[in-house]
Protein backbone atom coordinates (compact mmCIF):
# COMPACT_ATOMS: atom_id res chain seq x y z
CA UNK A 1 0.00 0.00 0.00
CA UNK A 2 3.01 2.42 0.64
CA UNK A 3 6.80 2.25 0.44
CA UNK A 4 9.19 4.09 2.08
CA UNK A 5 11.61 6.06 0.19
CA UNK A 6 14.44 8.40 0.96
CA UNK A 7 13.63 11.40 -0.90
CA UNK A 8 13.82 15.62 -0.80
CA UNK A 9 11.13 17.32 0.14
CA UNK A 10 10.47 18.45 -3.05
CA UNK A 11 10.38 14.98 -4.86
CA UNK A 12 8.39 13.97 -2.39
CA UNK A 13 5.96 16.28 -3.59
CA UNK A 14 6.50 15.58 -6.95
CA UNK A 15 5.68 11.93 -6.66
CA UNK A 16 2.13 13.09 -4.80
CA UNK A 17 1.58 15.16 -8.02
CA UNK A 18 2.51 12.34 -10.34
CA UNK A 19 -0.30 10.07 -8.06
CA UNK A 20 -2.74 12.91 -8.22
CA UNK A 21 -1.70 13.17 -12.01
CA UNK A 22 -3.59 16.54 -12.62
CA UNK A 23 -5.19 17.82 -15.99
CA UNK A 24 -3.20 20.98 -16.18
CA UNK A 25 0.43 21.91 -14.88
CA UNK A 26 1.63 25.38 -15.66
CA UNK A 27 4.80 26.29 -14.27
CA UNK A 28 7.48 28.01 -14.22
CA UNK A 29 10.64 27.31 -12.68
CA UNK A 30 12.21 29.23 -9.86
CA UNK A 31 14.55 28.12 -6.85
CA UNK A 32 13.63 26.37 -4.47
CA UNK A 33 10.60 24.80 -6.25
CA UNK A 34 12.27 24.04 -9.30
CA UNK A 35 12.95 20.31 -8.65
CA UNK A 36 9.55 20.02 -8.48
CA UNK A 37 8.85 20.88 -11.71
CA UNK A 38 11.58 19.14 -13.51
CA UNK A 39 10.70 15.66 -12.05
CA UNK A 40 7.06 16.30 -13.13
CA UNK A 41 8.17 17.33 -16.56
CA UNK A 42 10.32 14.07 -16.54
CA UNK A 43 7.34 12.25 -15.83
CA UNK A 44 5.75 13.72 -18.74
CA UNK A 45 8.11 13.11 -20.51
CA UNK A 46 8.32 9.23 -20.08
CA UNK A 47 4.93 9.07 -20.76
CA UNK A 48 3.57 8.30 -16.92
CA UNK A 49 1.35 10.88 -16.39
CA UNK A 50 -0.95 12.30 -19.32
CA UNK A 51 -0.89 15.81 -18.22
CA UNK A 52 -1.23 18.73 -20.14
CA UNK A 53 2.48 20.26 -19.16
CA UNK A 54 2.20 23.87 -19.79
CA UNK A 55 6.06 25.90 -19.13
CA UNK A 56 5.11 29.44 -19.29
CA UNK A 57 6.88 32.03 -19.74
CA UNK A 58 6.63 34.06 -16.36
CA UNK A 59 4.62 32.85 -13.16
CA UNK A 60 2.18 35.00 -13.80
CA UNK A 61 1.18 33.44 -16.97
CA UNK A 62 1.68 29.71 -14.79
CA UNK A 63 -1.17 30.87 -12.74
CA UNK A 64 -3.05 32.63 -15.63
CA UNK A 65 -3.13 29.42 -17.44
CA UNK A 66 -3.82 27.61 -14.57
CA UNK A 67 -6.91 29.70 -14.11
CA UNK A 68 -8.58 29.79 -17.54
CA UNK A 69 -7.48 25.62 -16.96
CA UNK A 70 -9.63 25.45 -13.89
CA UNK A 71 -12.75 27.48 -15.28
CA UNK A 72 -12.75 24.58 -18.14
CA UNK A 73 -12.81 21.91 -15.51
CA UNK A 74 -9.35 20.55 -15.61
CA UNK A 75 -7.91 19.37 -12.00
CA UNK A 76 -4.93 22.23 -11.91
CA UNK A 77 -1.63 22.31 -10.71
CA UNK A 78 1.44 24.81 -9.99
CA UNK A 79 4.41 25.08 -7.84
CA UNK A 80 6.32 28.35 -7.16
CA UNK A 81 8.69 30.18 -4.51
CA UNK A 82 9.12 33.97 -3.31
CA UNK A 83 9.72 36.22 -6.51
CA UNK A 84 7.81 33.98 -8.40
CA UNK A 85 4.70 34.38 -5.89
CA UNK A 86 4.71 37.98 -6.15
CA UNK A 87 4.20 37.98 -9.88
CA UNK A 88 1.52 35.66 -9.93
CA UNK A 89 -0.24 38.19 -7.09
CA UNK A 90 -2.68 39.53 -9.45
CA UNK A 91 -4.11 36.59 -10.38
CA UNK A 92 -4.33 35.31 -6.79
CA UNK A 93 -7.72 36.74 -5.68
CA UNK A 94 -9.18 36.20 -9.46
CA UNK A 95 -8.19 33.06 -8.58
CA UNK A 96 -10.18 32.97 -5.30
CA UNK A 97 -13.02 35.21 -6.51
CA UNK A 98 -13.51 33.09 -8.93
CA UNK A 99 -13.86 30.21 -6.85
CA UNK A 100 -11.44 27.67 -9.00
CA UNK A 101 -9.56 24.97 -6.70
CA UNK A 102 -6.52 25.48 -8.24
CA UNK A 103 -3.85 23.62 -5.63
CA UNK A 104 -0.25 25.28 -5.42
CA UNK A 105 2.97 24.15 -3.86
CA UNK A 106 5.24 27.38 -2.16
CA UNK A 107 8.91 26.01 -1.20
CA UNK A 108 9.36 29.17 1.32
CA UNK A 109 11.66 31.40 -0.05
CA UNK A 110 12.37 34.48 1.59
CA UNK A 111 11.74 37.80 -0.84
CA UNK A 112 14.08 40.55 -1.88
CA UNK A 113 16.23 42.55 -1.35
CA UNK A 114 18.94 41.62 -0.70
CA UNK A 115 18.81 38.56 -3.14
CA UNK A 116 18.41 35.67 -0.96
CA UNK A 117 17.27 32.39 -1.88
CA UNK A 118 17.29 30.59 1.13
CA UNK A 119 13.72 30.45 3.46
CA UNK A 120 11.68 32.34 5.06
CA UNK A 121 8.09 32.83 4.65
CA UNK A 122 7.91 36.48 3.34
CA UNK A 123 6.49 34.81 0.12
CA UNK A 124 3.52 32.97 1.27
CA UNK A 125 3.05 35.56 4.67
CA UNK A 126 2.28 38.58 1.76
CA UNK A 127 -0.46 36.45 0.00
CA UNK A 128 -1.83 34.52 3.53
CA UNK A 129 -5.09 37.47 2.90
CA UNK A 130 -5.74 36.83 -1.16
CA UNK A 131 -8.72 34.43 -0.04
CA UNK A 132 -6.80 31.33 -0.60
CA UNK A 133 -6.27 28.38 1.47
CA UNK A 134 -2.91 27.70 2.82
CA UNK A 135 -1.82 24.51 4.67
CA UNK A 136 1.90 24.66 6.21
CA UNK A 137 4.12 21.51 6.95
CA UNK A 138 7.16 20.51 8.88
CA UNK A 139 9.13 17.91 6.92
CA UNK A 140 8.61 16.17 3.35
CA UNK A 141 6.28 13.75 4.53
CA UNK A 142 3.66 16.30 5.76
CA UNK A 143 4.21 18.31 2.42
CA UNK A 144 3.30 15.36 0.55
CA UNK A 145 0.30 14.16 3.10
CA UNK A 146 -0.87 17.56 2.85
CA UNK A 147 -0.34 18.15 -1.12
CA UNK A 148 -2.62 15.36 -1.23
CA UNK A 149 -5.14 16.00 1.18
CA UNK A 150 -5.31 19.91 -0.34
CA UNK A 151 -7.21 18.32 -3.63
CA UNK A 152 -9.70 17.20 -2.10
CA UNK A 153 -10.10 20.16 0.65
CA UNK A 154 -9.63 22.37 -1.96
CA UNK A 155 -12.38 20.71 -4.41
CA UNK A 156 -14.84 20.29 -1.68
CA UNK A 157 -18.52 21.37 -2.95
CA UNK A 158 -18.60 23.54 0.48
CA UNK A 159 -14.99 25.16 -0.04
CA UNK A 160 -14.22 25.30 -4.30
CA UNK A 161 -11.50 27.71 -3.28
CA UNK A 162 -7.62 27.44 -4.52
CA UNK A 163 -4.99 25.50 -1.92
CA UNK A 164 -1.61 26.76 -1.29
CA UNK A 165 0.62 24.07 0.67
CA UNK A 166 4.02 24.58 1.69
CA UNK A 167 7.35 23.51 3.20
CA UNK A 168 10.57 25.14 3.86
CA UNK A 169 13.23 26.16 1.48
CA UNK A 170 16.09 24.03 1.09
CA UNK A 171 16.00 22.42 5.23
CA UNK A 172 13.35 20.56 3.67
CA UNK A 173 12.93 20.67 0.15
CA UNK A 174 16.47 19.66 -0.66
CA UNK A 175 17.10 17.86 2.55
CA UNK A 176 16.75 13.52 2.15
CA UNK A 177 14.32 12.14 4.30
CA UNK A 178 11.60 9.37 5.26
CA UNK A 179 8.91 9.19 3.03
CA UNK A 180 6.30 6.87 3.22
CA UNK A 181 4.71 7.35 -0.65
CA UNK A 182 1.39 5.87 -1.17
CA UNK A 183 0.60 3.80 -4.03
CA UNK A 184 -0.71 5.74 -7.08
CA UNK A 185 -3.73 3.68 -7.73
CA UNK A 186 -4.64 4.69 -3.87
CA UNK A 187 -3.81 8.01 -4.14
CA UNK A 188 -5.90 8.10 -7.04
CA UNK A 189 -9.18 6.59 -5.83
CA UNK A 190 -8.77 8.78 -2.68
CA UNK A 191 -8.81 12.48 -4.96
CA UNK A 192 -11.09 10.95 -7.33
CA UNK A 193 -12.01 12.91 -10.40
CA UNK A 194 -12.92 16.71 -10.23
CA UNK A 195 -16.17 17.50 -10.63
CA UNK A 196 -16.65 21.08 -11.88
CA UNK A 197 -19.59 23.35 -11.43
CA UNK A 198 -19.73 25.15 -14.83
CA UNK A 199 -17.26 23.74 -16.94
CA UNK A 200 -16.05 26.15 -20.09
CA UNK A 201 -15.55 22.90 -22.14
CA UNK A 202 -19.31 21.63 -21.34
CA UNK A 203 -20.45 23.39 -24.53
CA UNK A 204 -24.25 21.77 -24.33
CA UNK A 205 -24.21 24.28 -20.90
CA UNK A 206 -22.06 27.32 -22.16
CA UNK A 207 -21.85 30.04 -19.29
CA UNK A 208 -19.86 33.07 -18.74
CA UNK A 209 -16.93 33.60 -16.11
CA UNK A 210 -15.04 37.10 -15.45
CA UNK A 211 -18.33 38.69 -16.13
CA UNK A 212 -18.64 42.81 -14.77
CA UNK A 213 -20.11 43.17 -11.34
CA UNK A 214 -20.63 46.73 -10.51
CA UNK A 215 -22.19 49.34 -8.44
CA UNK A 216 -25.87 47.69 -7.84
CA UNK A 217 -24.72 44.59 -8.17
CA UNK A 218 -23.43 41.44 -5.97
CA UNK A 219 -19.56 42.12 -5.02
CA UNK A 220 -20.02 42.62 -1.63
CA UNK A 221 -22.34 39.31 -1.41
CA UNK A 222 -19.83 37.50 -3.27
CA UNK A 223 -17.17 38.14 -0.83
CA UNK A 224 -19.30 37.60 1.83
CA UNK A 225 -19.77 33.80 0.11
CA UNK A 226 -16.39 33.41 -0.31
CA UNK A 227 -15.42 34.43 3.56
CA UNK A 228 -18.03 31.55 4.23
CA UNK A 229 -15.84 28.74 2.32
CA UNK A 230 -12.92 30.14 3.76
CA UNK A 231 -14.36 28.93 7.02
CA UNK A 232 -16.41 26.03 5.66
CA UNK A 233 -12.60 24.73 4.87
CA UNK A 234 -11.79 24.30 8.42
CA UNK A 235 -14.51 21.15 8.79
CA UNK A 236 -13.29 19.84 5.12
CA UNK A 237 -10.33 19.83 6.20
CA UNK A 238 -10.87 17.84 9.11
CA UNK A 239 -12.96 15.58 7.48
CA UNK A 240 -10.66 15.14 4.93
CA UNK A 241 -7.74 14.10 7.55
CA UNK A 242 -9.67 11.46 8.44
CA UNK A 243 -10.72 9.60 5.55
CA UNK A 244 -6.91 10.10 4.76
CA UNK A 245 -5.96 8.79 8.03
CA UNK A 246 -7.52 5.51 6.84
CA UNK A 247 -5.34 5.17 3.52
CA UNK A 248 -2.10 6.56 5.44
CA UNK A 249 -2.27 5.63 8.68
CA UNK A 250 -1.23 9.52 9.68
CA UNK A 251 -4.07 11.95 10.83
CA UNK A 252 -3.66 15.77 10.78
CA UNK A 253 -5.44 18.68 12.49
CA UNK A 254 -6.18 22.24 12.16
CA UNK A 255 -2.58 22.48 14.17
CA UNK A 256 -0.61 19.99 15.82
CA UNK A 257 0.11 20.28 19.92
CA UNK A 258 2.61 19.05 21.22
CA UNK A 259 2.75 18.26 24.88
CA UNK A 260 0.02 20.84 25.74
CA UNK A 261 -2.12 19.23 27.85
CA UNK A 262 -0.41 20.43 31.01
CA UNK A 263 1.99 23.09 29.04
CA UNK A 264 3.21 26.43 31.07
CA UNK A 265 5.02 27.54 28.24
CA UNK A 266 4.29 27.59 24.95
CA UNK A 267 5.62 28.74 21.36
CA UNK A 268 3.28 28.68 18.51
CA UNK A 269 5.62 27.89 15.33
CA UNK A 270 5.32 27.61 11.75
CA UNK A 271 7.07 24.74 8.99
CA UNK A 272 10.33 23.04 10.14
CA UNK A 273 11.39 24.27 13.17
CA UNK A 274 8.55 23.05 14.92
CA UNK A 275 11.05 19.81 14.46
CA UNK A 276 14.17 21.69 16.23
CA UNK A 277 11.38 23.31 19.09
CA UNK A 278 10.59 19.62 19.81
CA UNK A 279 13.63 18.62 20.98
CA UNK A 280 13.64 21.70 22.69
CA UNK A 281 10.33 20.81 24.74
CA UNK A 282 11.33 16.98 25.47
CA UNK A 283 14.55 18.08 27.11
CA UNK A 284 12.91 20.73 29.07
CA UNK A 285 10.01 17.83 30.21
CA UNK A 286 13.16 15.51 31.24
CA UNK A 287 14.42 18.85 33.42
CA UNK A 288 10.88 18.89 34.86
CA UNK A 289 9.50 22.42 32.57
CA UNK A 290 6.01 22.17 31.63
CA UNK A 291 6.99 23.51 28.16
CA UNK A 292 4.87 22.72 24.68
CA UNK A 293 4.21 23.52 21.37
CA UNK A 294 1.74 24.26 18.65
CA UNK A 295 2.77 23.66 15.25
CA UNK A 296 -0.01 25.43 12.87
CA UNK A 297 -1.05 23.57 9.75
CA UNK A 298 -3.60 25.15 8.79
CA UNK A 299 -3.07 29.14 8.65
CA UNK A 300 -5.79 29.97 6.48
CA UNK A 301 -8.88 29.74 7.79
CA UNK A 302 -7.09 31.06 10.91
CA UNK A 303 -8.25 28.51 13.81
CA UNK A 304 -8.30 31.49 16.10
CA UNK A 305 -10.72 29.81 18.94
CA UNK A 306 -9.32 26.60 18.90
CA UNK A 307 -5.59 27.77 19.20
CA UNK A 308 -6.74 30.25 22.07
CA UNK A 309 -8.43 26.76 24.12
CA UNK A 310 -5.38 25.21 23.34
CA UNK A 311 -3.06 27.80 25.17
CA UNK A 312 -5.89 28.68 27.85
CA UNK A 313 -3.89 26.95 30.64
CA UNK A 314 -0.85 28.42 29.91
CA UNK A 315 1.43 31.02 31.69
CA UNK A 316 2.79 32.90 28.78
CA UNK A 317 3.64 32.07 25.26
CA UNK A 318 5.80 32.52 22.14
CA UNK A 319 4.92 33.20 19.12
CA UNK A 320 7.74 33.09 16.22
CA UNK A 321 7.54 34.95 12.93
CA UNK A 322 9.90 33.72 10.00
CA UNK A 323 9.13 36.98 8.27
CA UNK A 324 9.88 40.78 8.78
CA UNK A 325 6.62 42.01 9.92
CA UNK A 326 7.60 45.83 9.36
CA UNK A 327 5.18 47.02 11.62
CA UNK A 328 6.12 47.24 15.04
CA UNK A 329 3.92 45.22 16.90
CA UNK A 330 4.82 42.37 15.32
CA UNK A 331 4.92 39.57 12.85
CA UNK A 332 1.57 38.48 11.23
CA UNK A 333 1.45 35.21 13.03
CA UNK A 334 1.60 37.14 16.04
CA UNK A 335 -1.14 39.57 15.31
CA UNK A 336 -3.41 36.84 14.69
CA UNK A 337 -2.75 35.12 17.34
CA UNK A 338 -2.97 38.56 19.68
CA UNK A 339 -6.49 39.25 18.08
CA UNK A 340 -7.65 35.69 18.94
CA UNK A 341 -6.88 36.02 22.58
CA UNK A 342 -8.19 39.07 22.69
CA UNK A 343 -11.58 38.21 21.36
CA UNK A 344 -11.75 35.00 23.41
CA UNK A 345 -11.20 37.17 25.99
CA UNK A 346 -7.73 35.37 27.09
CA UNK A 347 -4.87 37.46 28.81
CA UNK A 348 -1.89 35.47 28.59
CA UNK A 349 1.26 37.06 28.05
CA UNK A 350 2.40 37.13 24.65
CA UNK A 351 5.61 37.73 22.94
CA UNK A 352 6.87 37.67 19.16
CA UNK A 353 9.95 36.47 18.06
CA UNK A 354 11.26 37.19 14.31
CA UNK A 355 13.59 34.66 13.71
CA UNK A 356 15.50 32.97 10.58
CA UNK A 357 15.29 35.44 8.21
CA UNK A 358 16.73 34.86 4.86
CA UNK A 359 17.41 31.00 6.14
CA UNK A 360 19.28 32.36 9.27
CA UNK A 361 19.90 29.07 11.43
CA UNK A 362 17.50 28.60 14.09
CA UNK A 363 19.19 26.66 16.95
CA UNK A 364 17.96 24.69 20.05
CA UNK A 365 19.85 27.33 21.98
CA UNK A 366 17.78 29.61 20.35
CA UNK A 367 14.89 28.08 21.29
CA UNK A 368 15.99 27.36 24.73
CA UNK A 369 16.55 31.37 25.14
CA UNK A 370 12.37 31.85 23.88
CA UNK A 371 10.79 29.13 26.82
CA UNK A 372 13.37 30.62 29.47
CA UNK A 373 12.29 34.40 28.41
CA UNK A 374 8.49 32.94 28.48
CA UNK A 375 10.05 31.33 32.42
CA UNK A 376 10.89 35.37 33.19
CA UNK A 377 7.61 36.48 32.07
CA UNK A 378 5.91 34.00 33.72
CA UNK A 379 7.25 35.19 37.22
CA UNK A 380 7.16 38.62 36.71
CA UNK A 381 4.05 38.92 34.72
CA UNK A 382 5.87 41.11 32.67
CA UNK A 383 6.59 41.37 28.85
CA UNK A 384 9.45 43.62 28.78
CA UNK A 385 10.51 43.61 24.88
CA UNK A 386 7.04 42.49 23.01
CA UNK A 387 8.22 42.20 19.64
CA UNK A 388 12.72 40.69 19.44
CA UNK A 389 14.79 39.18 17.21
CA UNK A 390 16.28 35.25 17.44
CA UNK A 391 19.93 34.94 16.21
CA UNK A 392 20.70 38.57 15.14
CA UNK A 393 24.82 39.42 14.80
CA UNK A 394 25.56 42.16 17.34
CA UNK B 1 -32.51 34.58 -26.76
CA UNK B 2 -34.15 31.65 -23.90
CA UNK B 3 -33.29 32.67 -20.61
CA UNK B 4 -32.08 29.28 -18.41
CA UNK B 5 -31.33 32.07 -15.46
CA UNK B 6 -33.84 34.56 -14.23
CA UNK B 7 -31.08 37.01 -13.66
CA UNK B 8 -33.29 39.61 -12.89
CA UNK B 9 -34.39 37.61 -9.90
CA UNK B 10 -30.99 37.06 -8.56
CA UNK B 11 -31.02 37.36 -4.49
CA UNK B 12 -28.50 37.42 -2.18
CA UNK B 13 -28.81 33.85 -1.62
CA UNK B 14 -28.65 32.53 -5.41
CA UNK B 15 -26.21 34.22 -6.58
CA UNK B 16 -24.09 31.81 -8.27
CA UNK B 17 -20.56 30.53 -6.95
CA UNK B 18 -17.89 32.68 -8.43
CA UNK B 19 -19.87 35.50 -10.42
CA UNK B 20 -20.60 32.72 -12.83
CA UNK B 21 -23.40 33.96 -15.15
CA UNK B 22 -24.56 30.15 -16.31
CA UNK B 23 -25.56 30.55 -19.93
CA UNK B 24 -23.59 32.12 -22.61
CA UNK B 25 -24.61 35.62 -24.67
CA UNK B 26 -25.54 37.67 -22.21
CA UNK B 27 -23.76 40.89 -23.88
CA UNK B 28 -27.15 41.08 -25.37
CA UNK B 29 -28.61 41.82 -22.33
CA UNK B 30 -26.30 44.60 -21.64
CA UNK B 31 -27.70 47.99 -23.44
CA UNK B 32 -24.36 49.71 -24.18
CA UNK B 33 -26.57 52.12 -26.22
CA UNK B 34 -27.03 54.12 -22.84
CA UNK B 35 -23.78 55.25 -23.05
CA UNK B 36 -23.84 57.59 -26.33
CA UNK B 37 -23.90 60.98 -26.73
CA UNK B 38 -23.80 60.62 -30.50
CA UNK B 39 -25.39 58.22 -32.96
CA UNK B 40 -24.50 57.13 -36.23
CA UNK B 41 -26.58 57.95 -39.43
CA UNK B 42 -26.22 56.72 -42.87
CA UNK B 43 -26.65 58.32 -46.19
CA UNK B 44 -28.07 55.48 -48.57
CA UNK B 45 -27.08 57.06 -51.55
CA UNK B 46 -23.35 57.08 -50.59
CA UNK B 47 -23.52 53.63 -49.50
CA UNK B 48 -22.01 50.87 -51.10
CA UNK B 49 -22.88 48.05 -48.77
CA UNK B 50 -19.34 46.77 -48.69
CA UNK B 51 -20.09 46.13 -44.78
CA UNK B 52 -16.73 47.44 -43.33
CA UNK B 53 -19.04 49.39 -40.44
CA UNK B 54 -20.66 45.68 -39.53
CA UNK B 55 -17.19 43.97 -39.45
CA UNK B 56 -15.68 47.08 -37.50
CA UNK B 57 -18.50 47.80 -34.93
CA UNK B 58 -17.52 46.52 -31.46
CA UNK B 59 -21.08 46.10 -30.35
CA UNK B 60 -22.68 44.22 -33.47
CA UNK B 61 -24.96 46.98 -33.71
CA UNK B 62 -24.97 47.51 -37.43
CA UNK B 63 -27.87 45.76 -38.55
CA UNK B 64 -28.02 43.87 -41.90
CA UNK B 65 -30.58 42.69 -44.14
CA UNK B 66 -30.17 40.40 -47.52
CA UNK B 67 -26.00 41.58 -47.48
CA UNK B 68 -27.29 45.05 -47.04
CA UNK B 69 -27.21 47.58 -44.05
CA UNK B 70 -30.23 48.90 -42.96
CA UNK B 71 -29.65 50.65 -40.03
CA UNK B 72 -28.18 50.59 -36.02
CA UNK B 73 -29.06 48.97 -33.05
CA UNK B 74 -29.53 51.59 -30.76
CA UNK B 75 -29.68 49.43 -27.75
CA UNK B 76 -26.20 48.36 -28.41
CA UNK B 77 -24.96 51.11 -30.30
CA UNK B 78 -22.42 53.37 -27.97
CA UNK B 79 -21.91 55.70 -30.68
CA UNK B 80 -18.16 55.21 -30.57
CA UNK B 81 -17.77 56.23 -34.40
CA UNK B 82 -16.03 53.67 -35.35
CA UNK B 83 -18.36 52.98 -37.97
CA UNK B 84 -18.29 56.68 -39.23
CA UNK B 85 -13.52 56.42 -39.50
CA UNK B 86 -13.52 53.05 -41.18
CA UNK B 87 -16.46 54.00 -43.75
CA UNK B 88 -14.20 54.39 -46.80
CA UNK B 89 -17.46 55.99 -48.73
CA UNK B 90 -18.26 58.62 -45.97
CA UNK B 91 -21.35 57.70 -45.65
CA UNK B 92 -21.88 57.86 -42.03
CA UNK B 93 -22.28 60.93 -40.50
CA UNK B 94 -22.19 60.90 -35.94
CA UNK B 95 -25.03 63.39 -35.20
CA UNK B 96 -26.24 64.50 -31.27
CA UNK B 97 -28.04 61.97 -29.57
S1 LIG C 1 -18.86 51.07 -44.35
FE1 LIG C 1 -19.95 52.81 -45.29
S2 LIG C 1 -20.28 52.13 -47.37
FE2 LIG C 1 -19.76 50.32 -46.24
S3 LIG C 1 -21.73 49.51 -45.62
FE3 LIG C 1 -21.05 50.79 -43.94
S4 LIG C 1 -21.94 52.74 -44.38
FE4 LIG C 1 -22.09 51.58 -46.23
S1 LIG D 1 -21.02 54.21 -33.44
FE1 LIG D 1 -19.77 52.51 -32.68
S2 LIG D 1 -21.21 51.23 -31.65
FE2 LIG D 1 -22.44 52.59 -32.88
S3 LIG D 1 -22.75 51.46 -34.78
FE3 LIG D 1 -20.96 52.73 -35.07
S4 LIG D 1 -19.25 51.39 -34.52
FE4 LIG D 1 -21.10 50.45 -33.71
Amino acid sequence: MSTVKAITGDVAVAEAMRSIEPDVVGVYPITPQTIIVEAYAEYVARGEVQTEFVPAESEHSAISICVGAAAAGARTMTCTSSQGLALMWEVLPIASGMRLPIVMFDVNRAISAPINIHCDHSDTMGARDTGWLQIYSENAQEAYDNFIQAVRIAEHPDVQLPTMVMMDGFVISHAIQRVEVLDDAVVKKFVGERKADYPLLDIDNPVTWGSFDGLGGWFMEFKKDQMQAIENAKQVSLDVAKEYAKISGREYGLFESYKMDDADYAIIVINSTAGTAKTVVDTLREKGVKAGLIKIRMYRPFPASEIVAALNNCKAVAVMDRVPGYVDIGGPLFEDVQVACYQEGVNIPLVNYIYGLGGRDILTSHIESVYSDLETIAKTGKVASPVNYLGIKE
Amino acid sequence: MSKKWDYKNVNARNIPRGAVIPEAGTADDYETGGWRTKHPEVDKDKCINCLFCYMYCPDSAVITKDGKLVGFDLKHCKGCGICAVECKKDAIKMENG
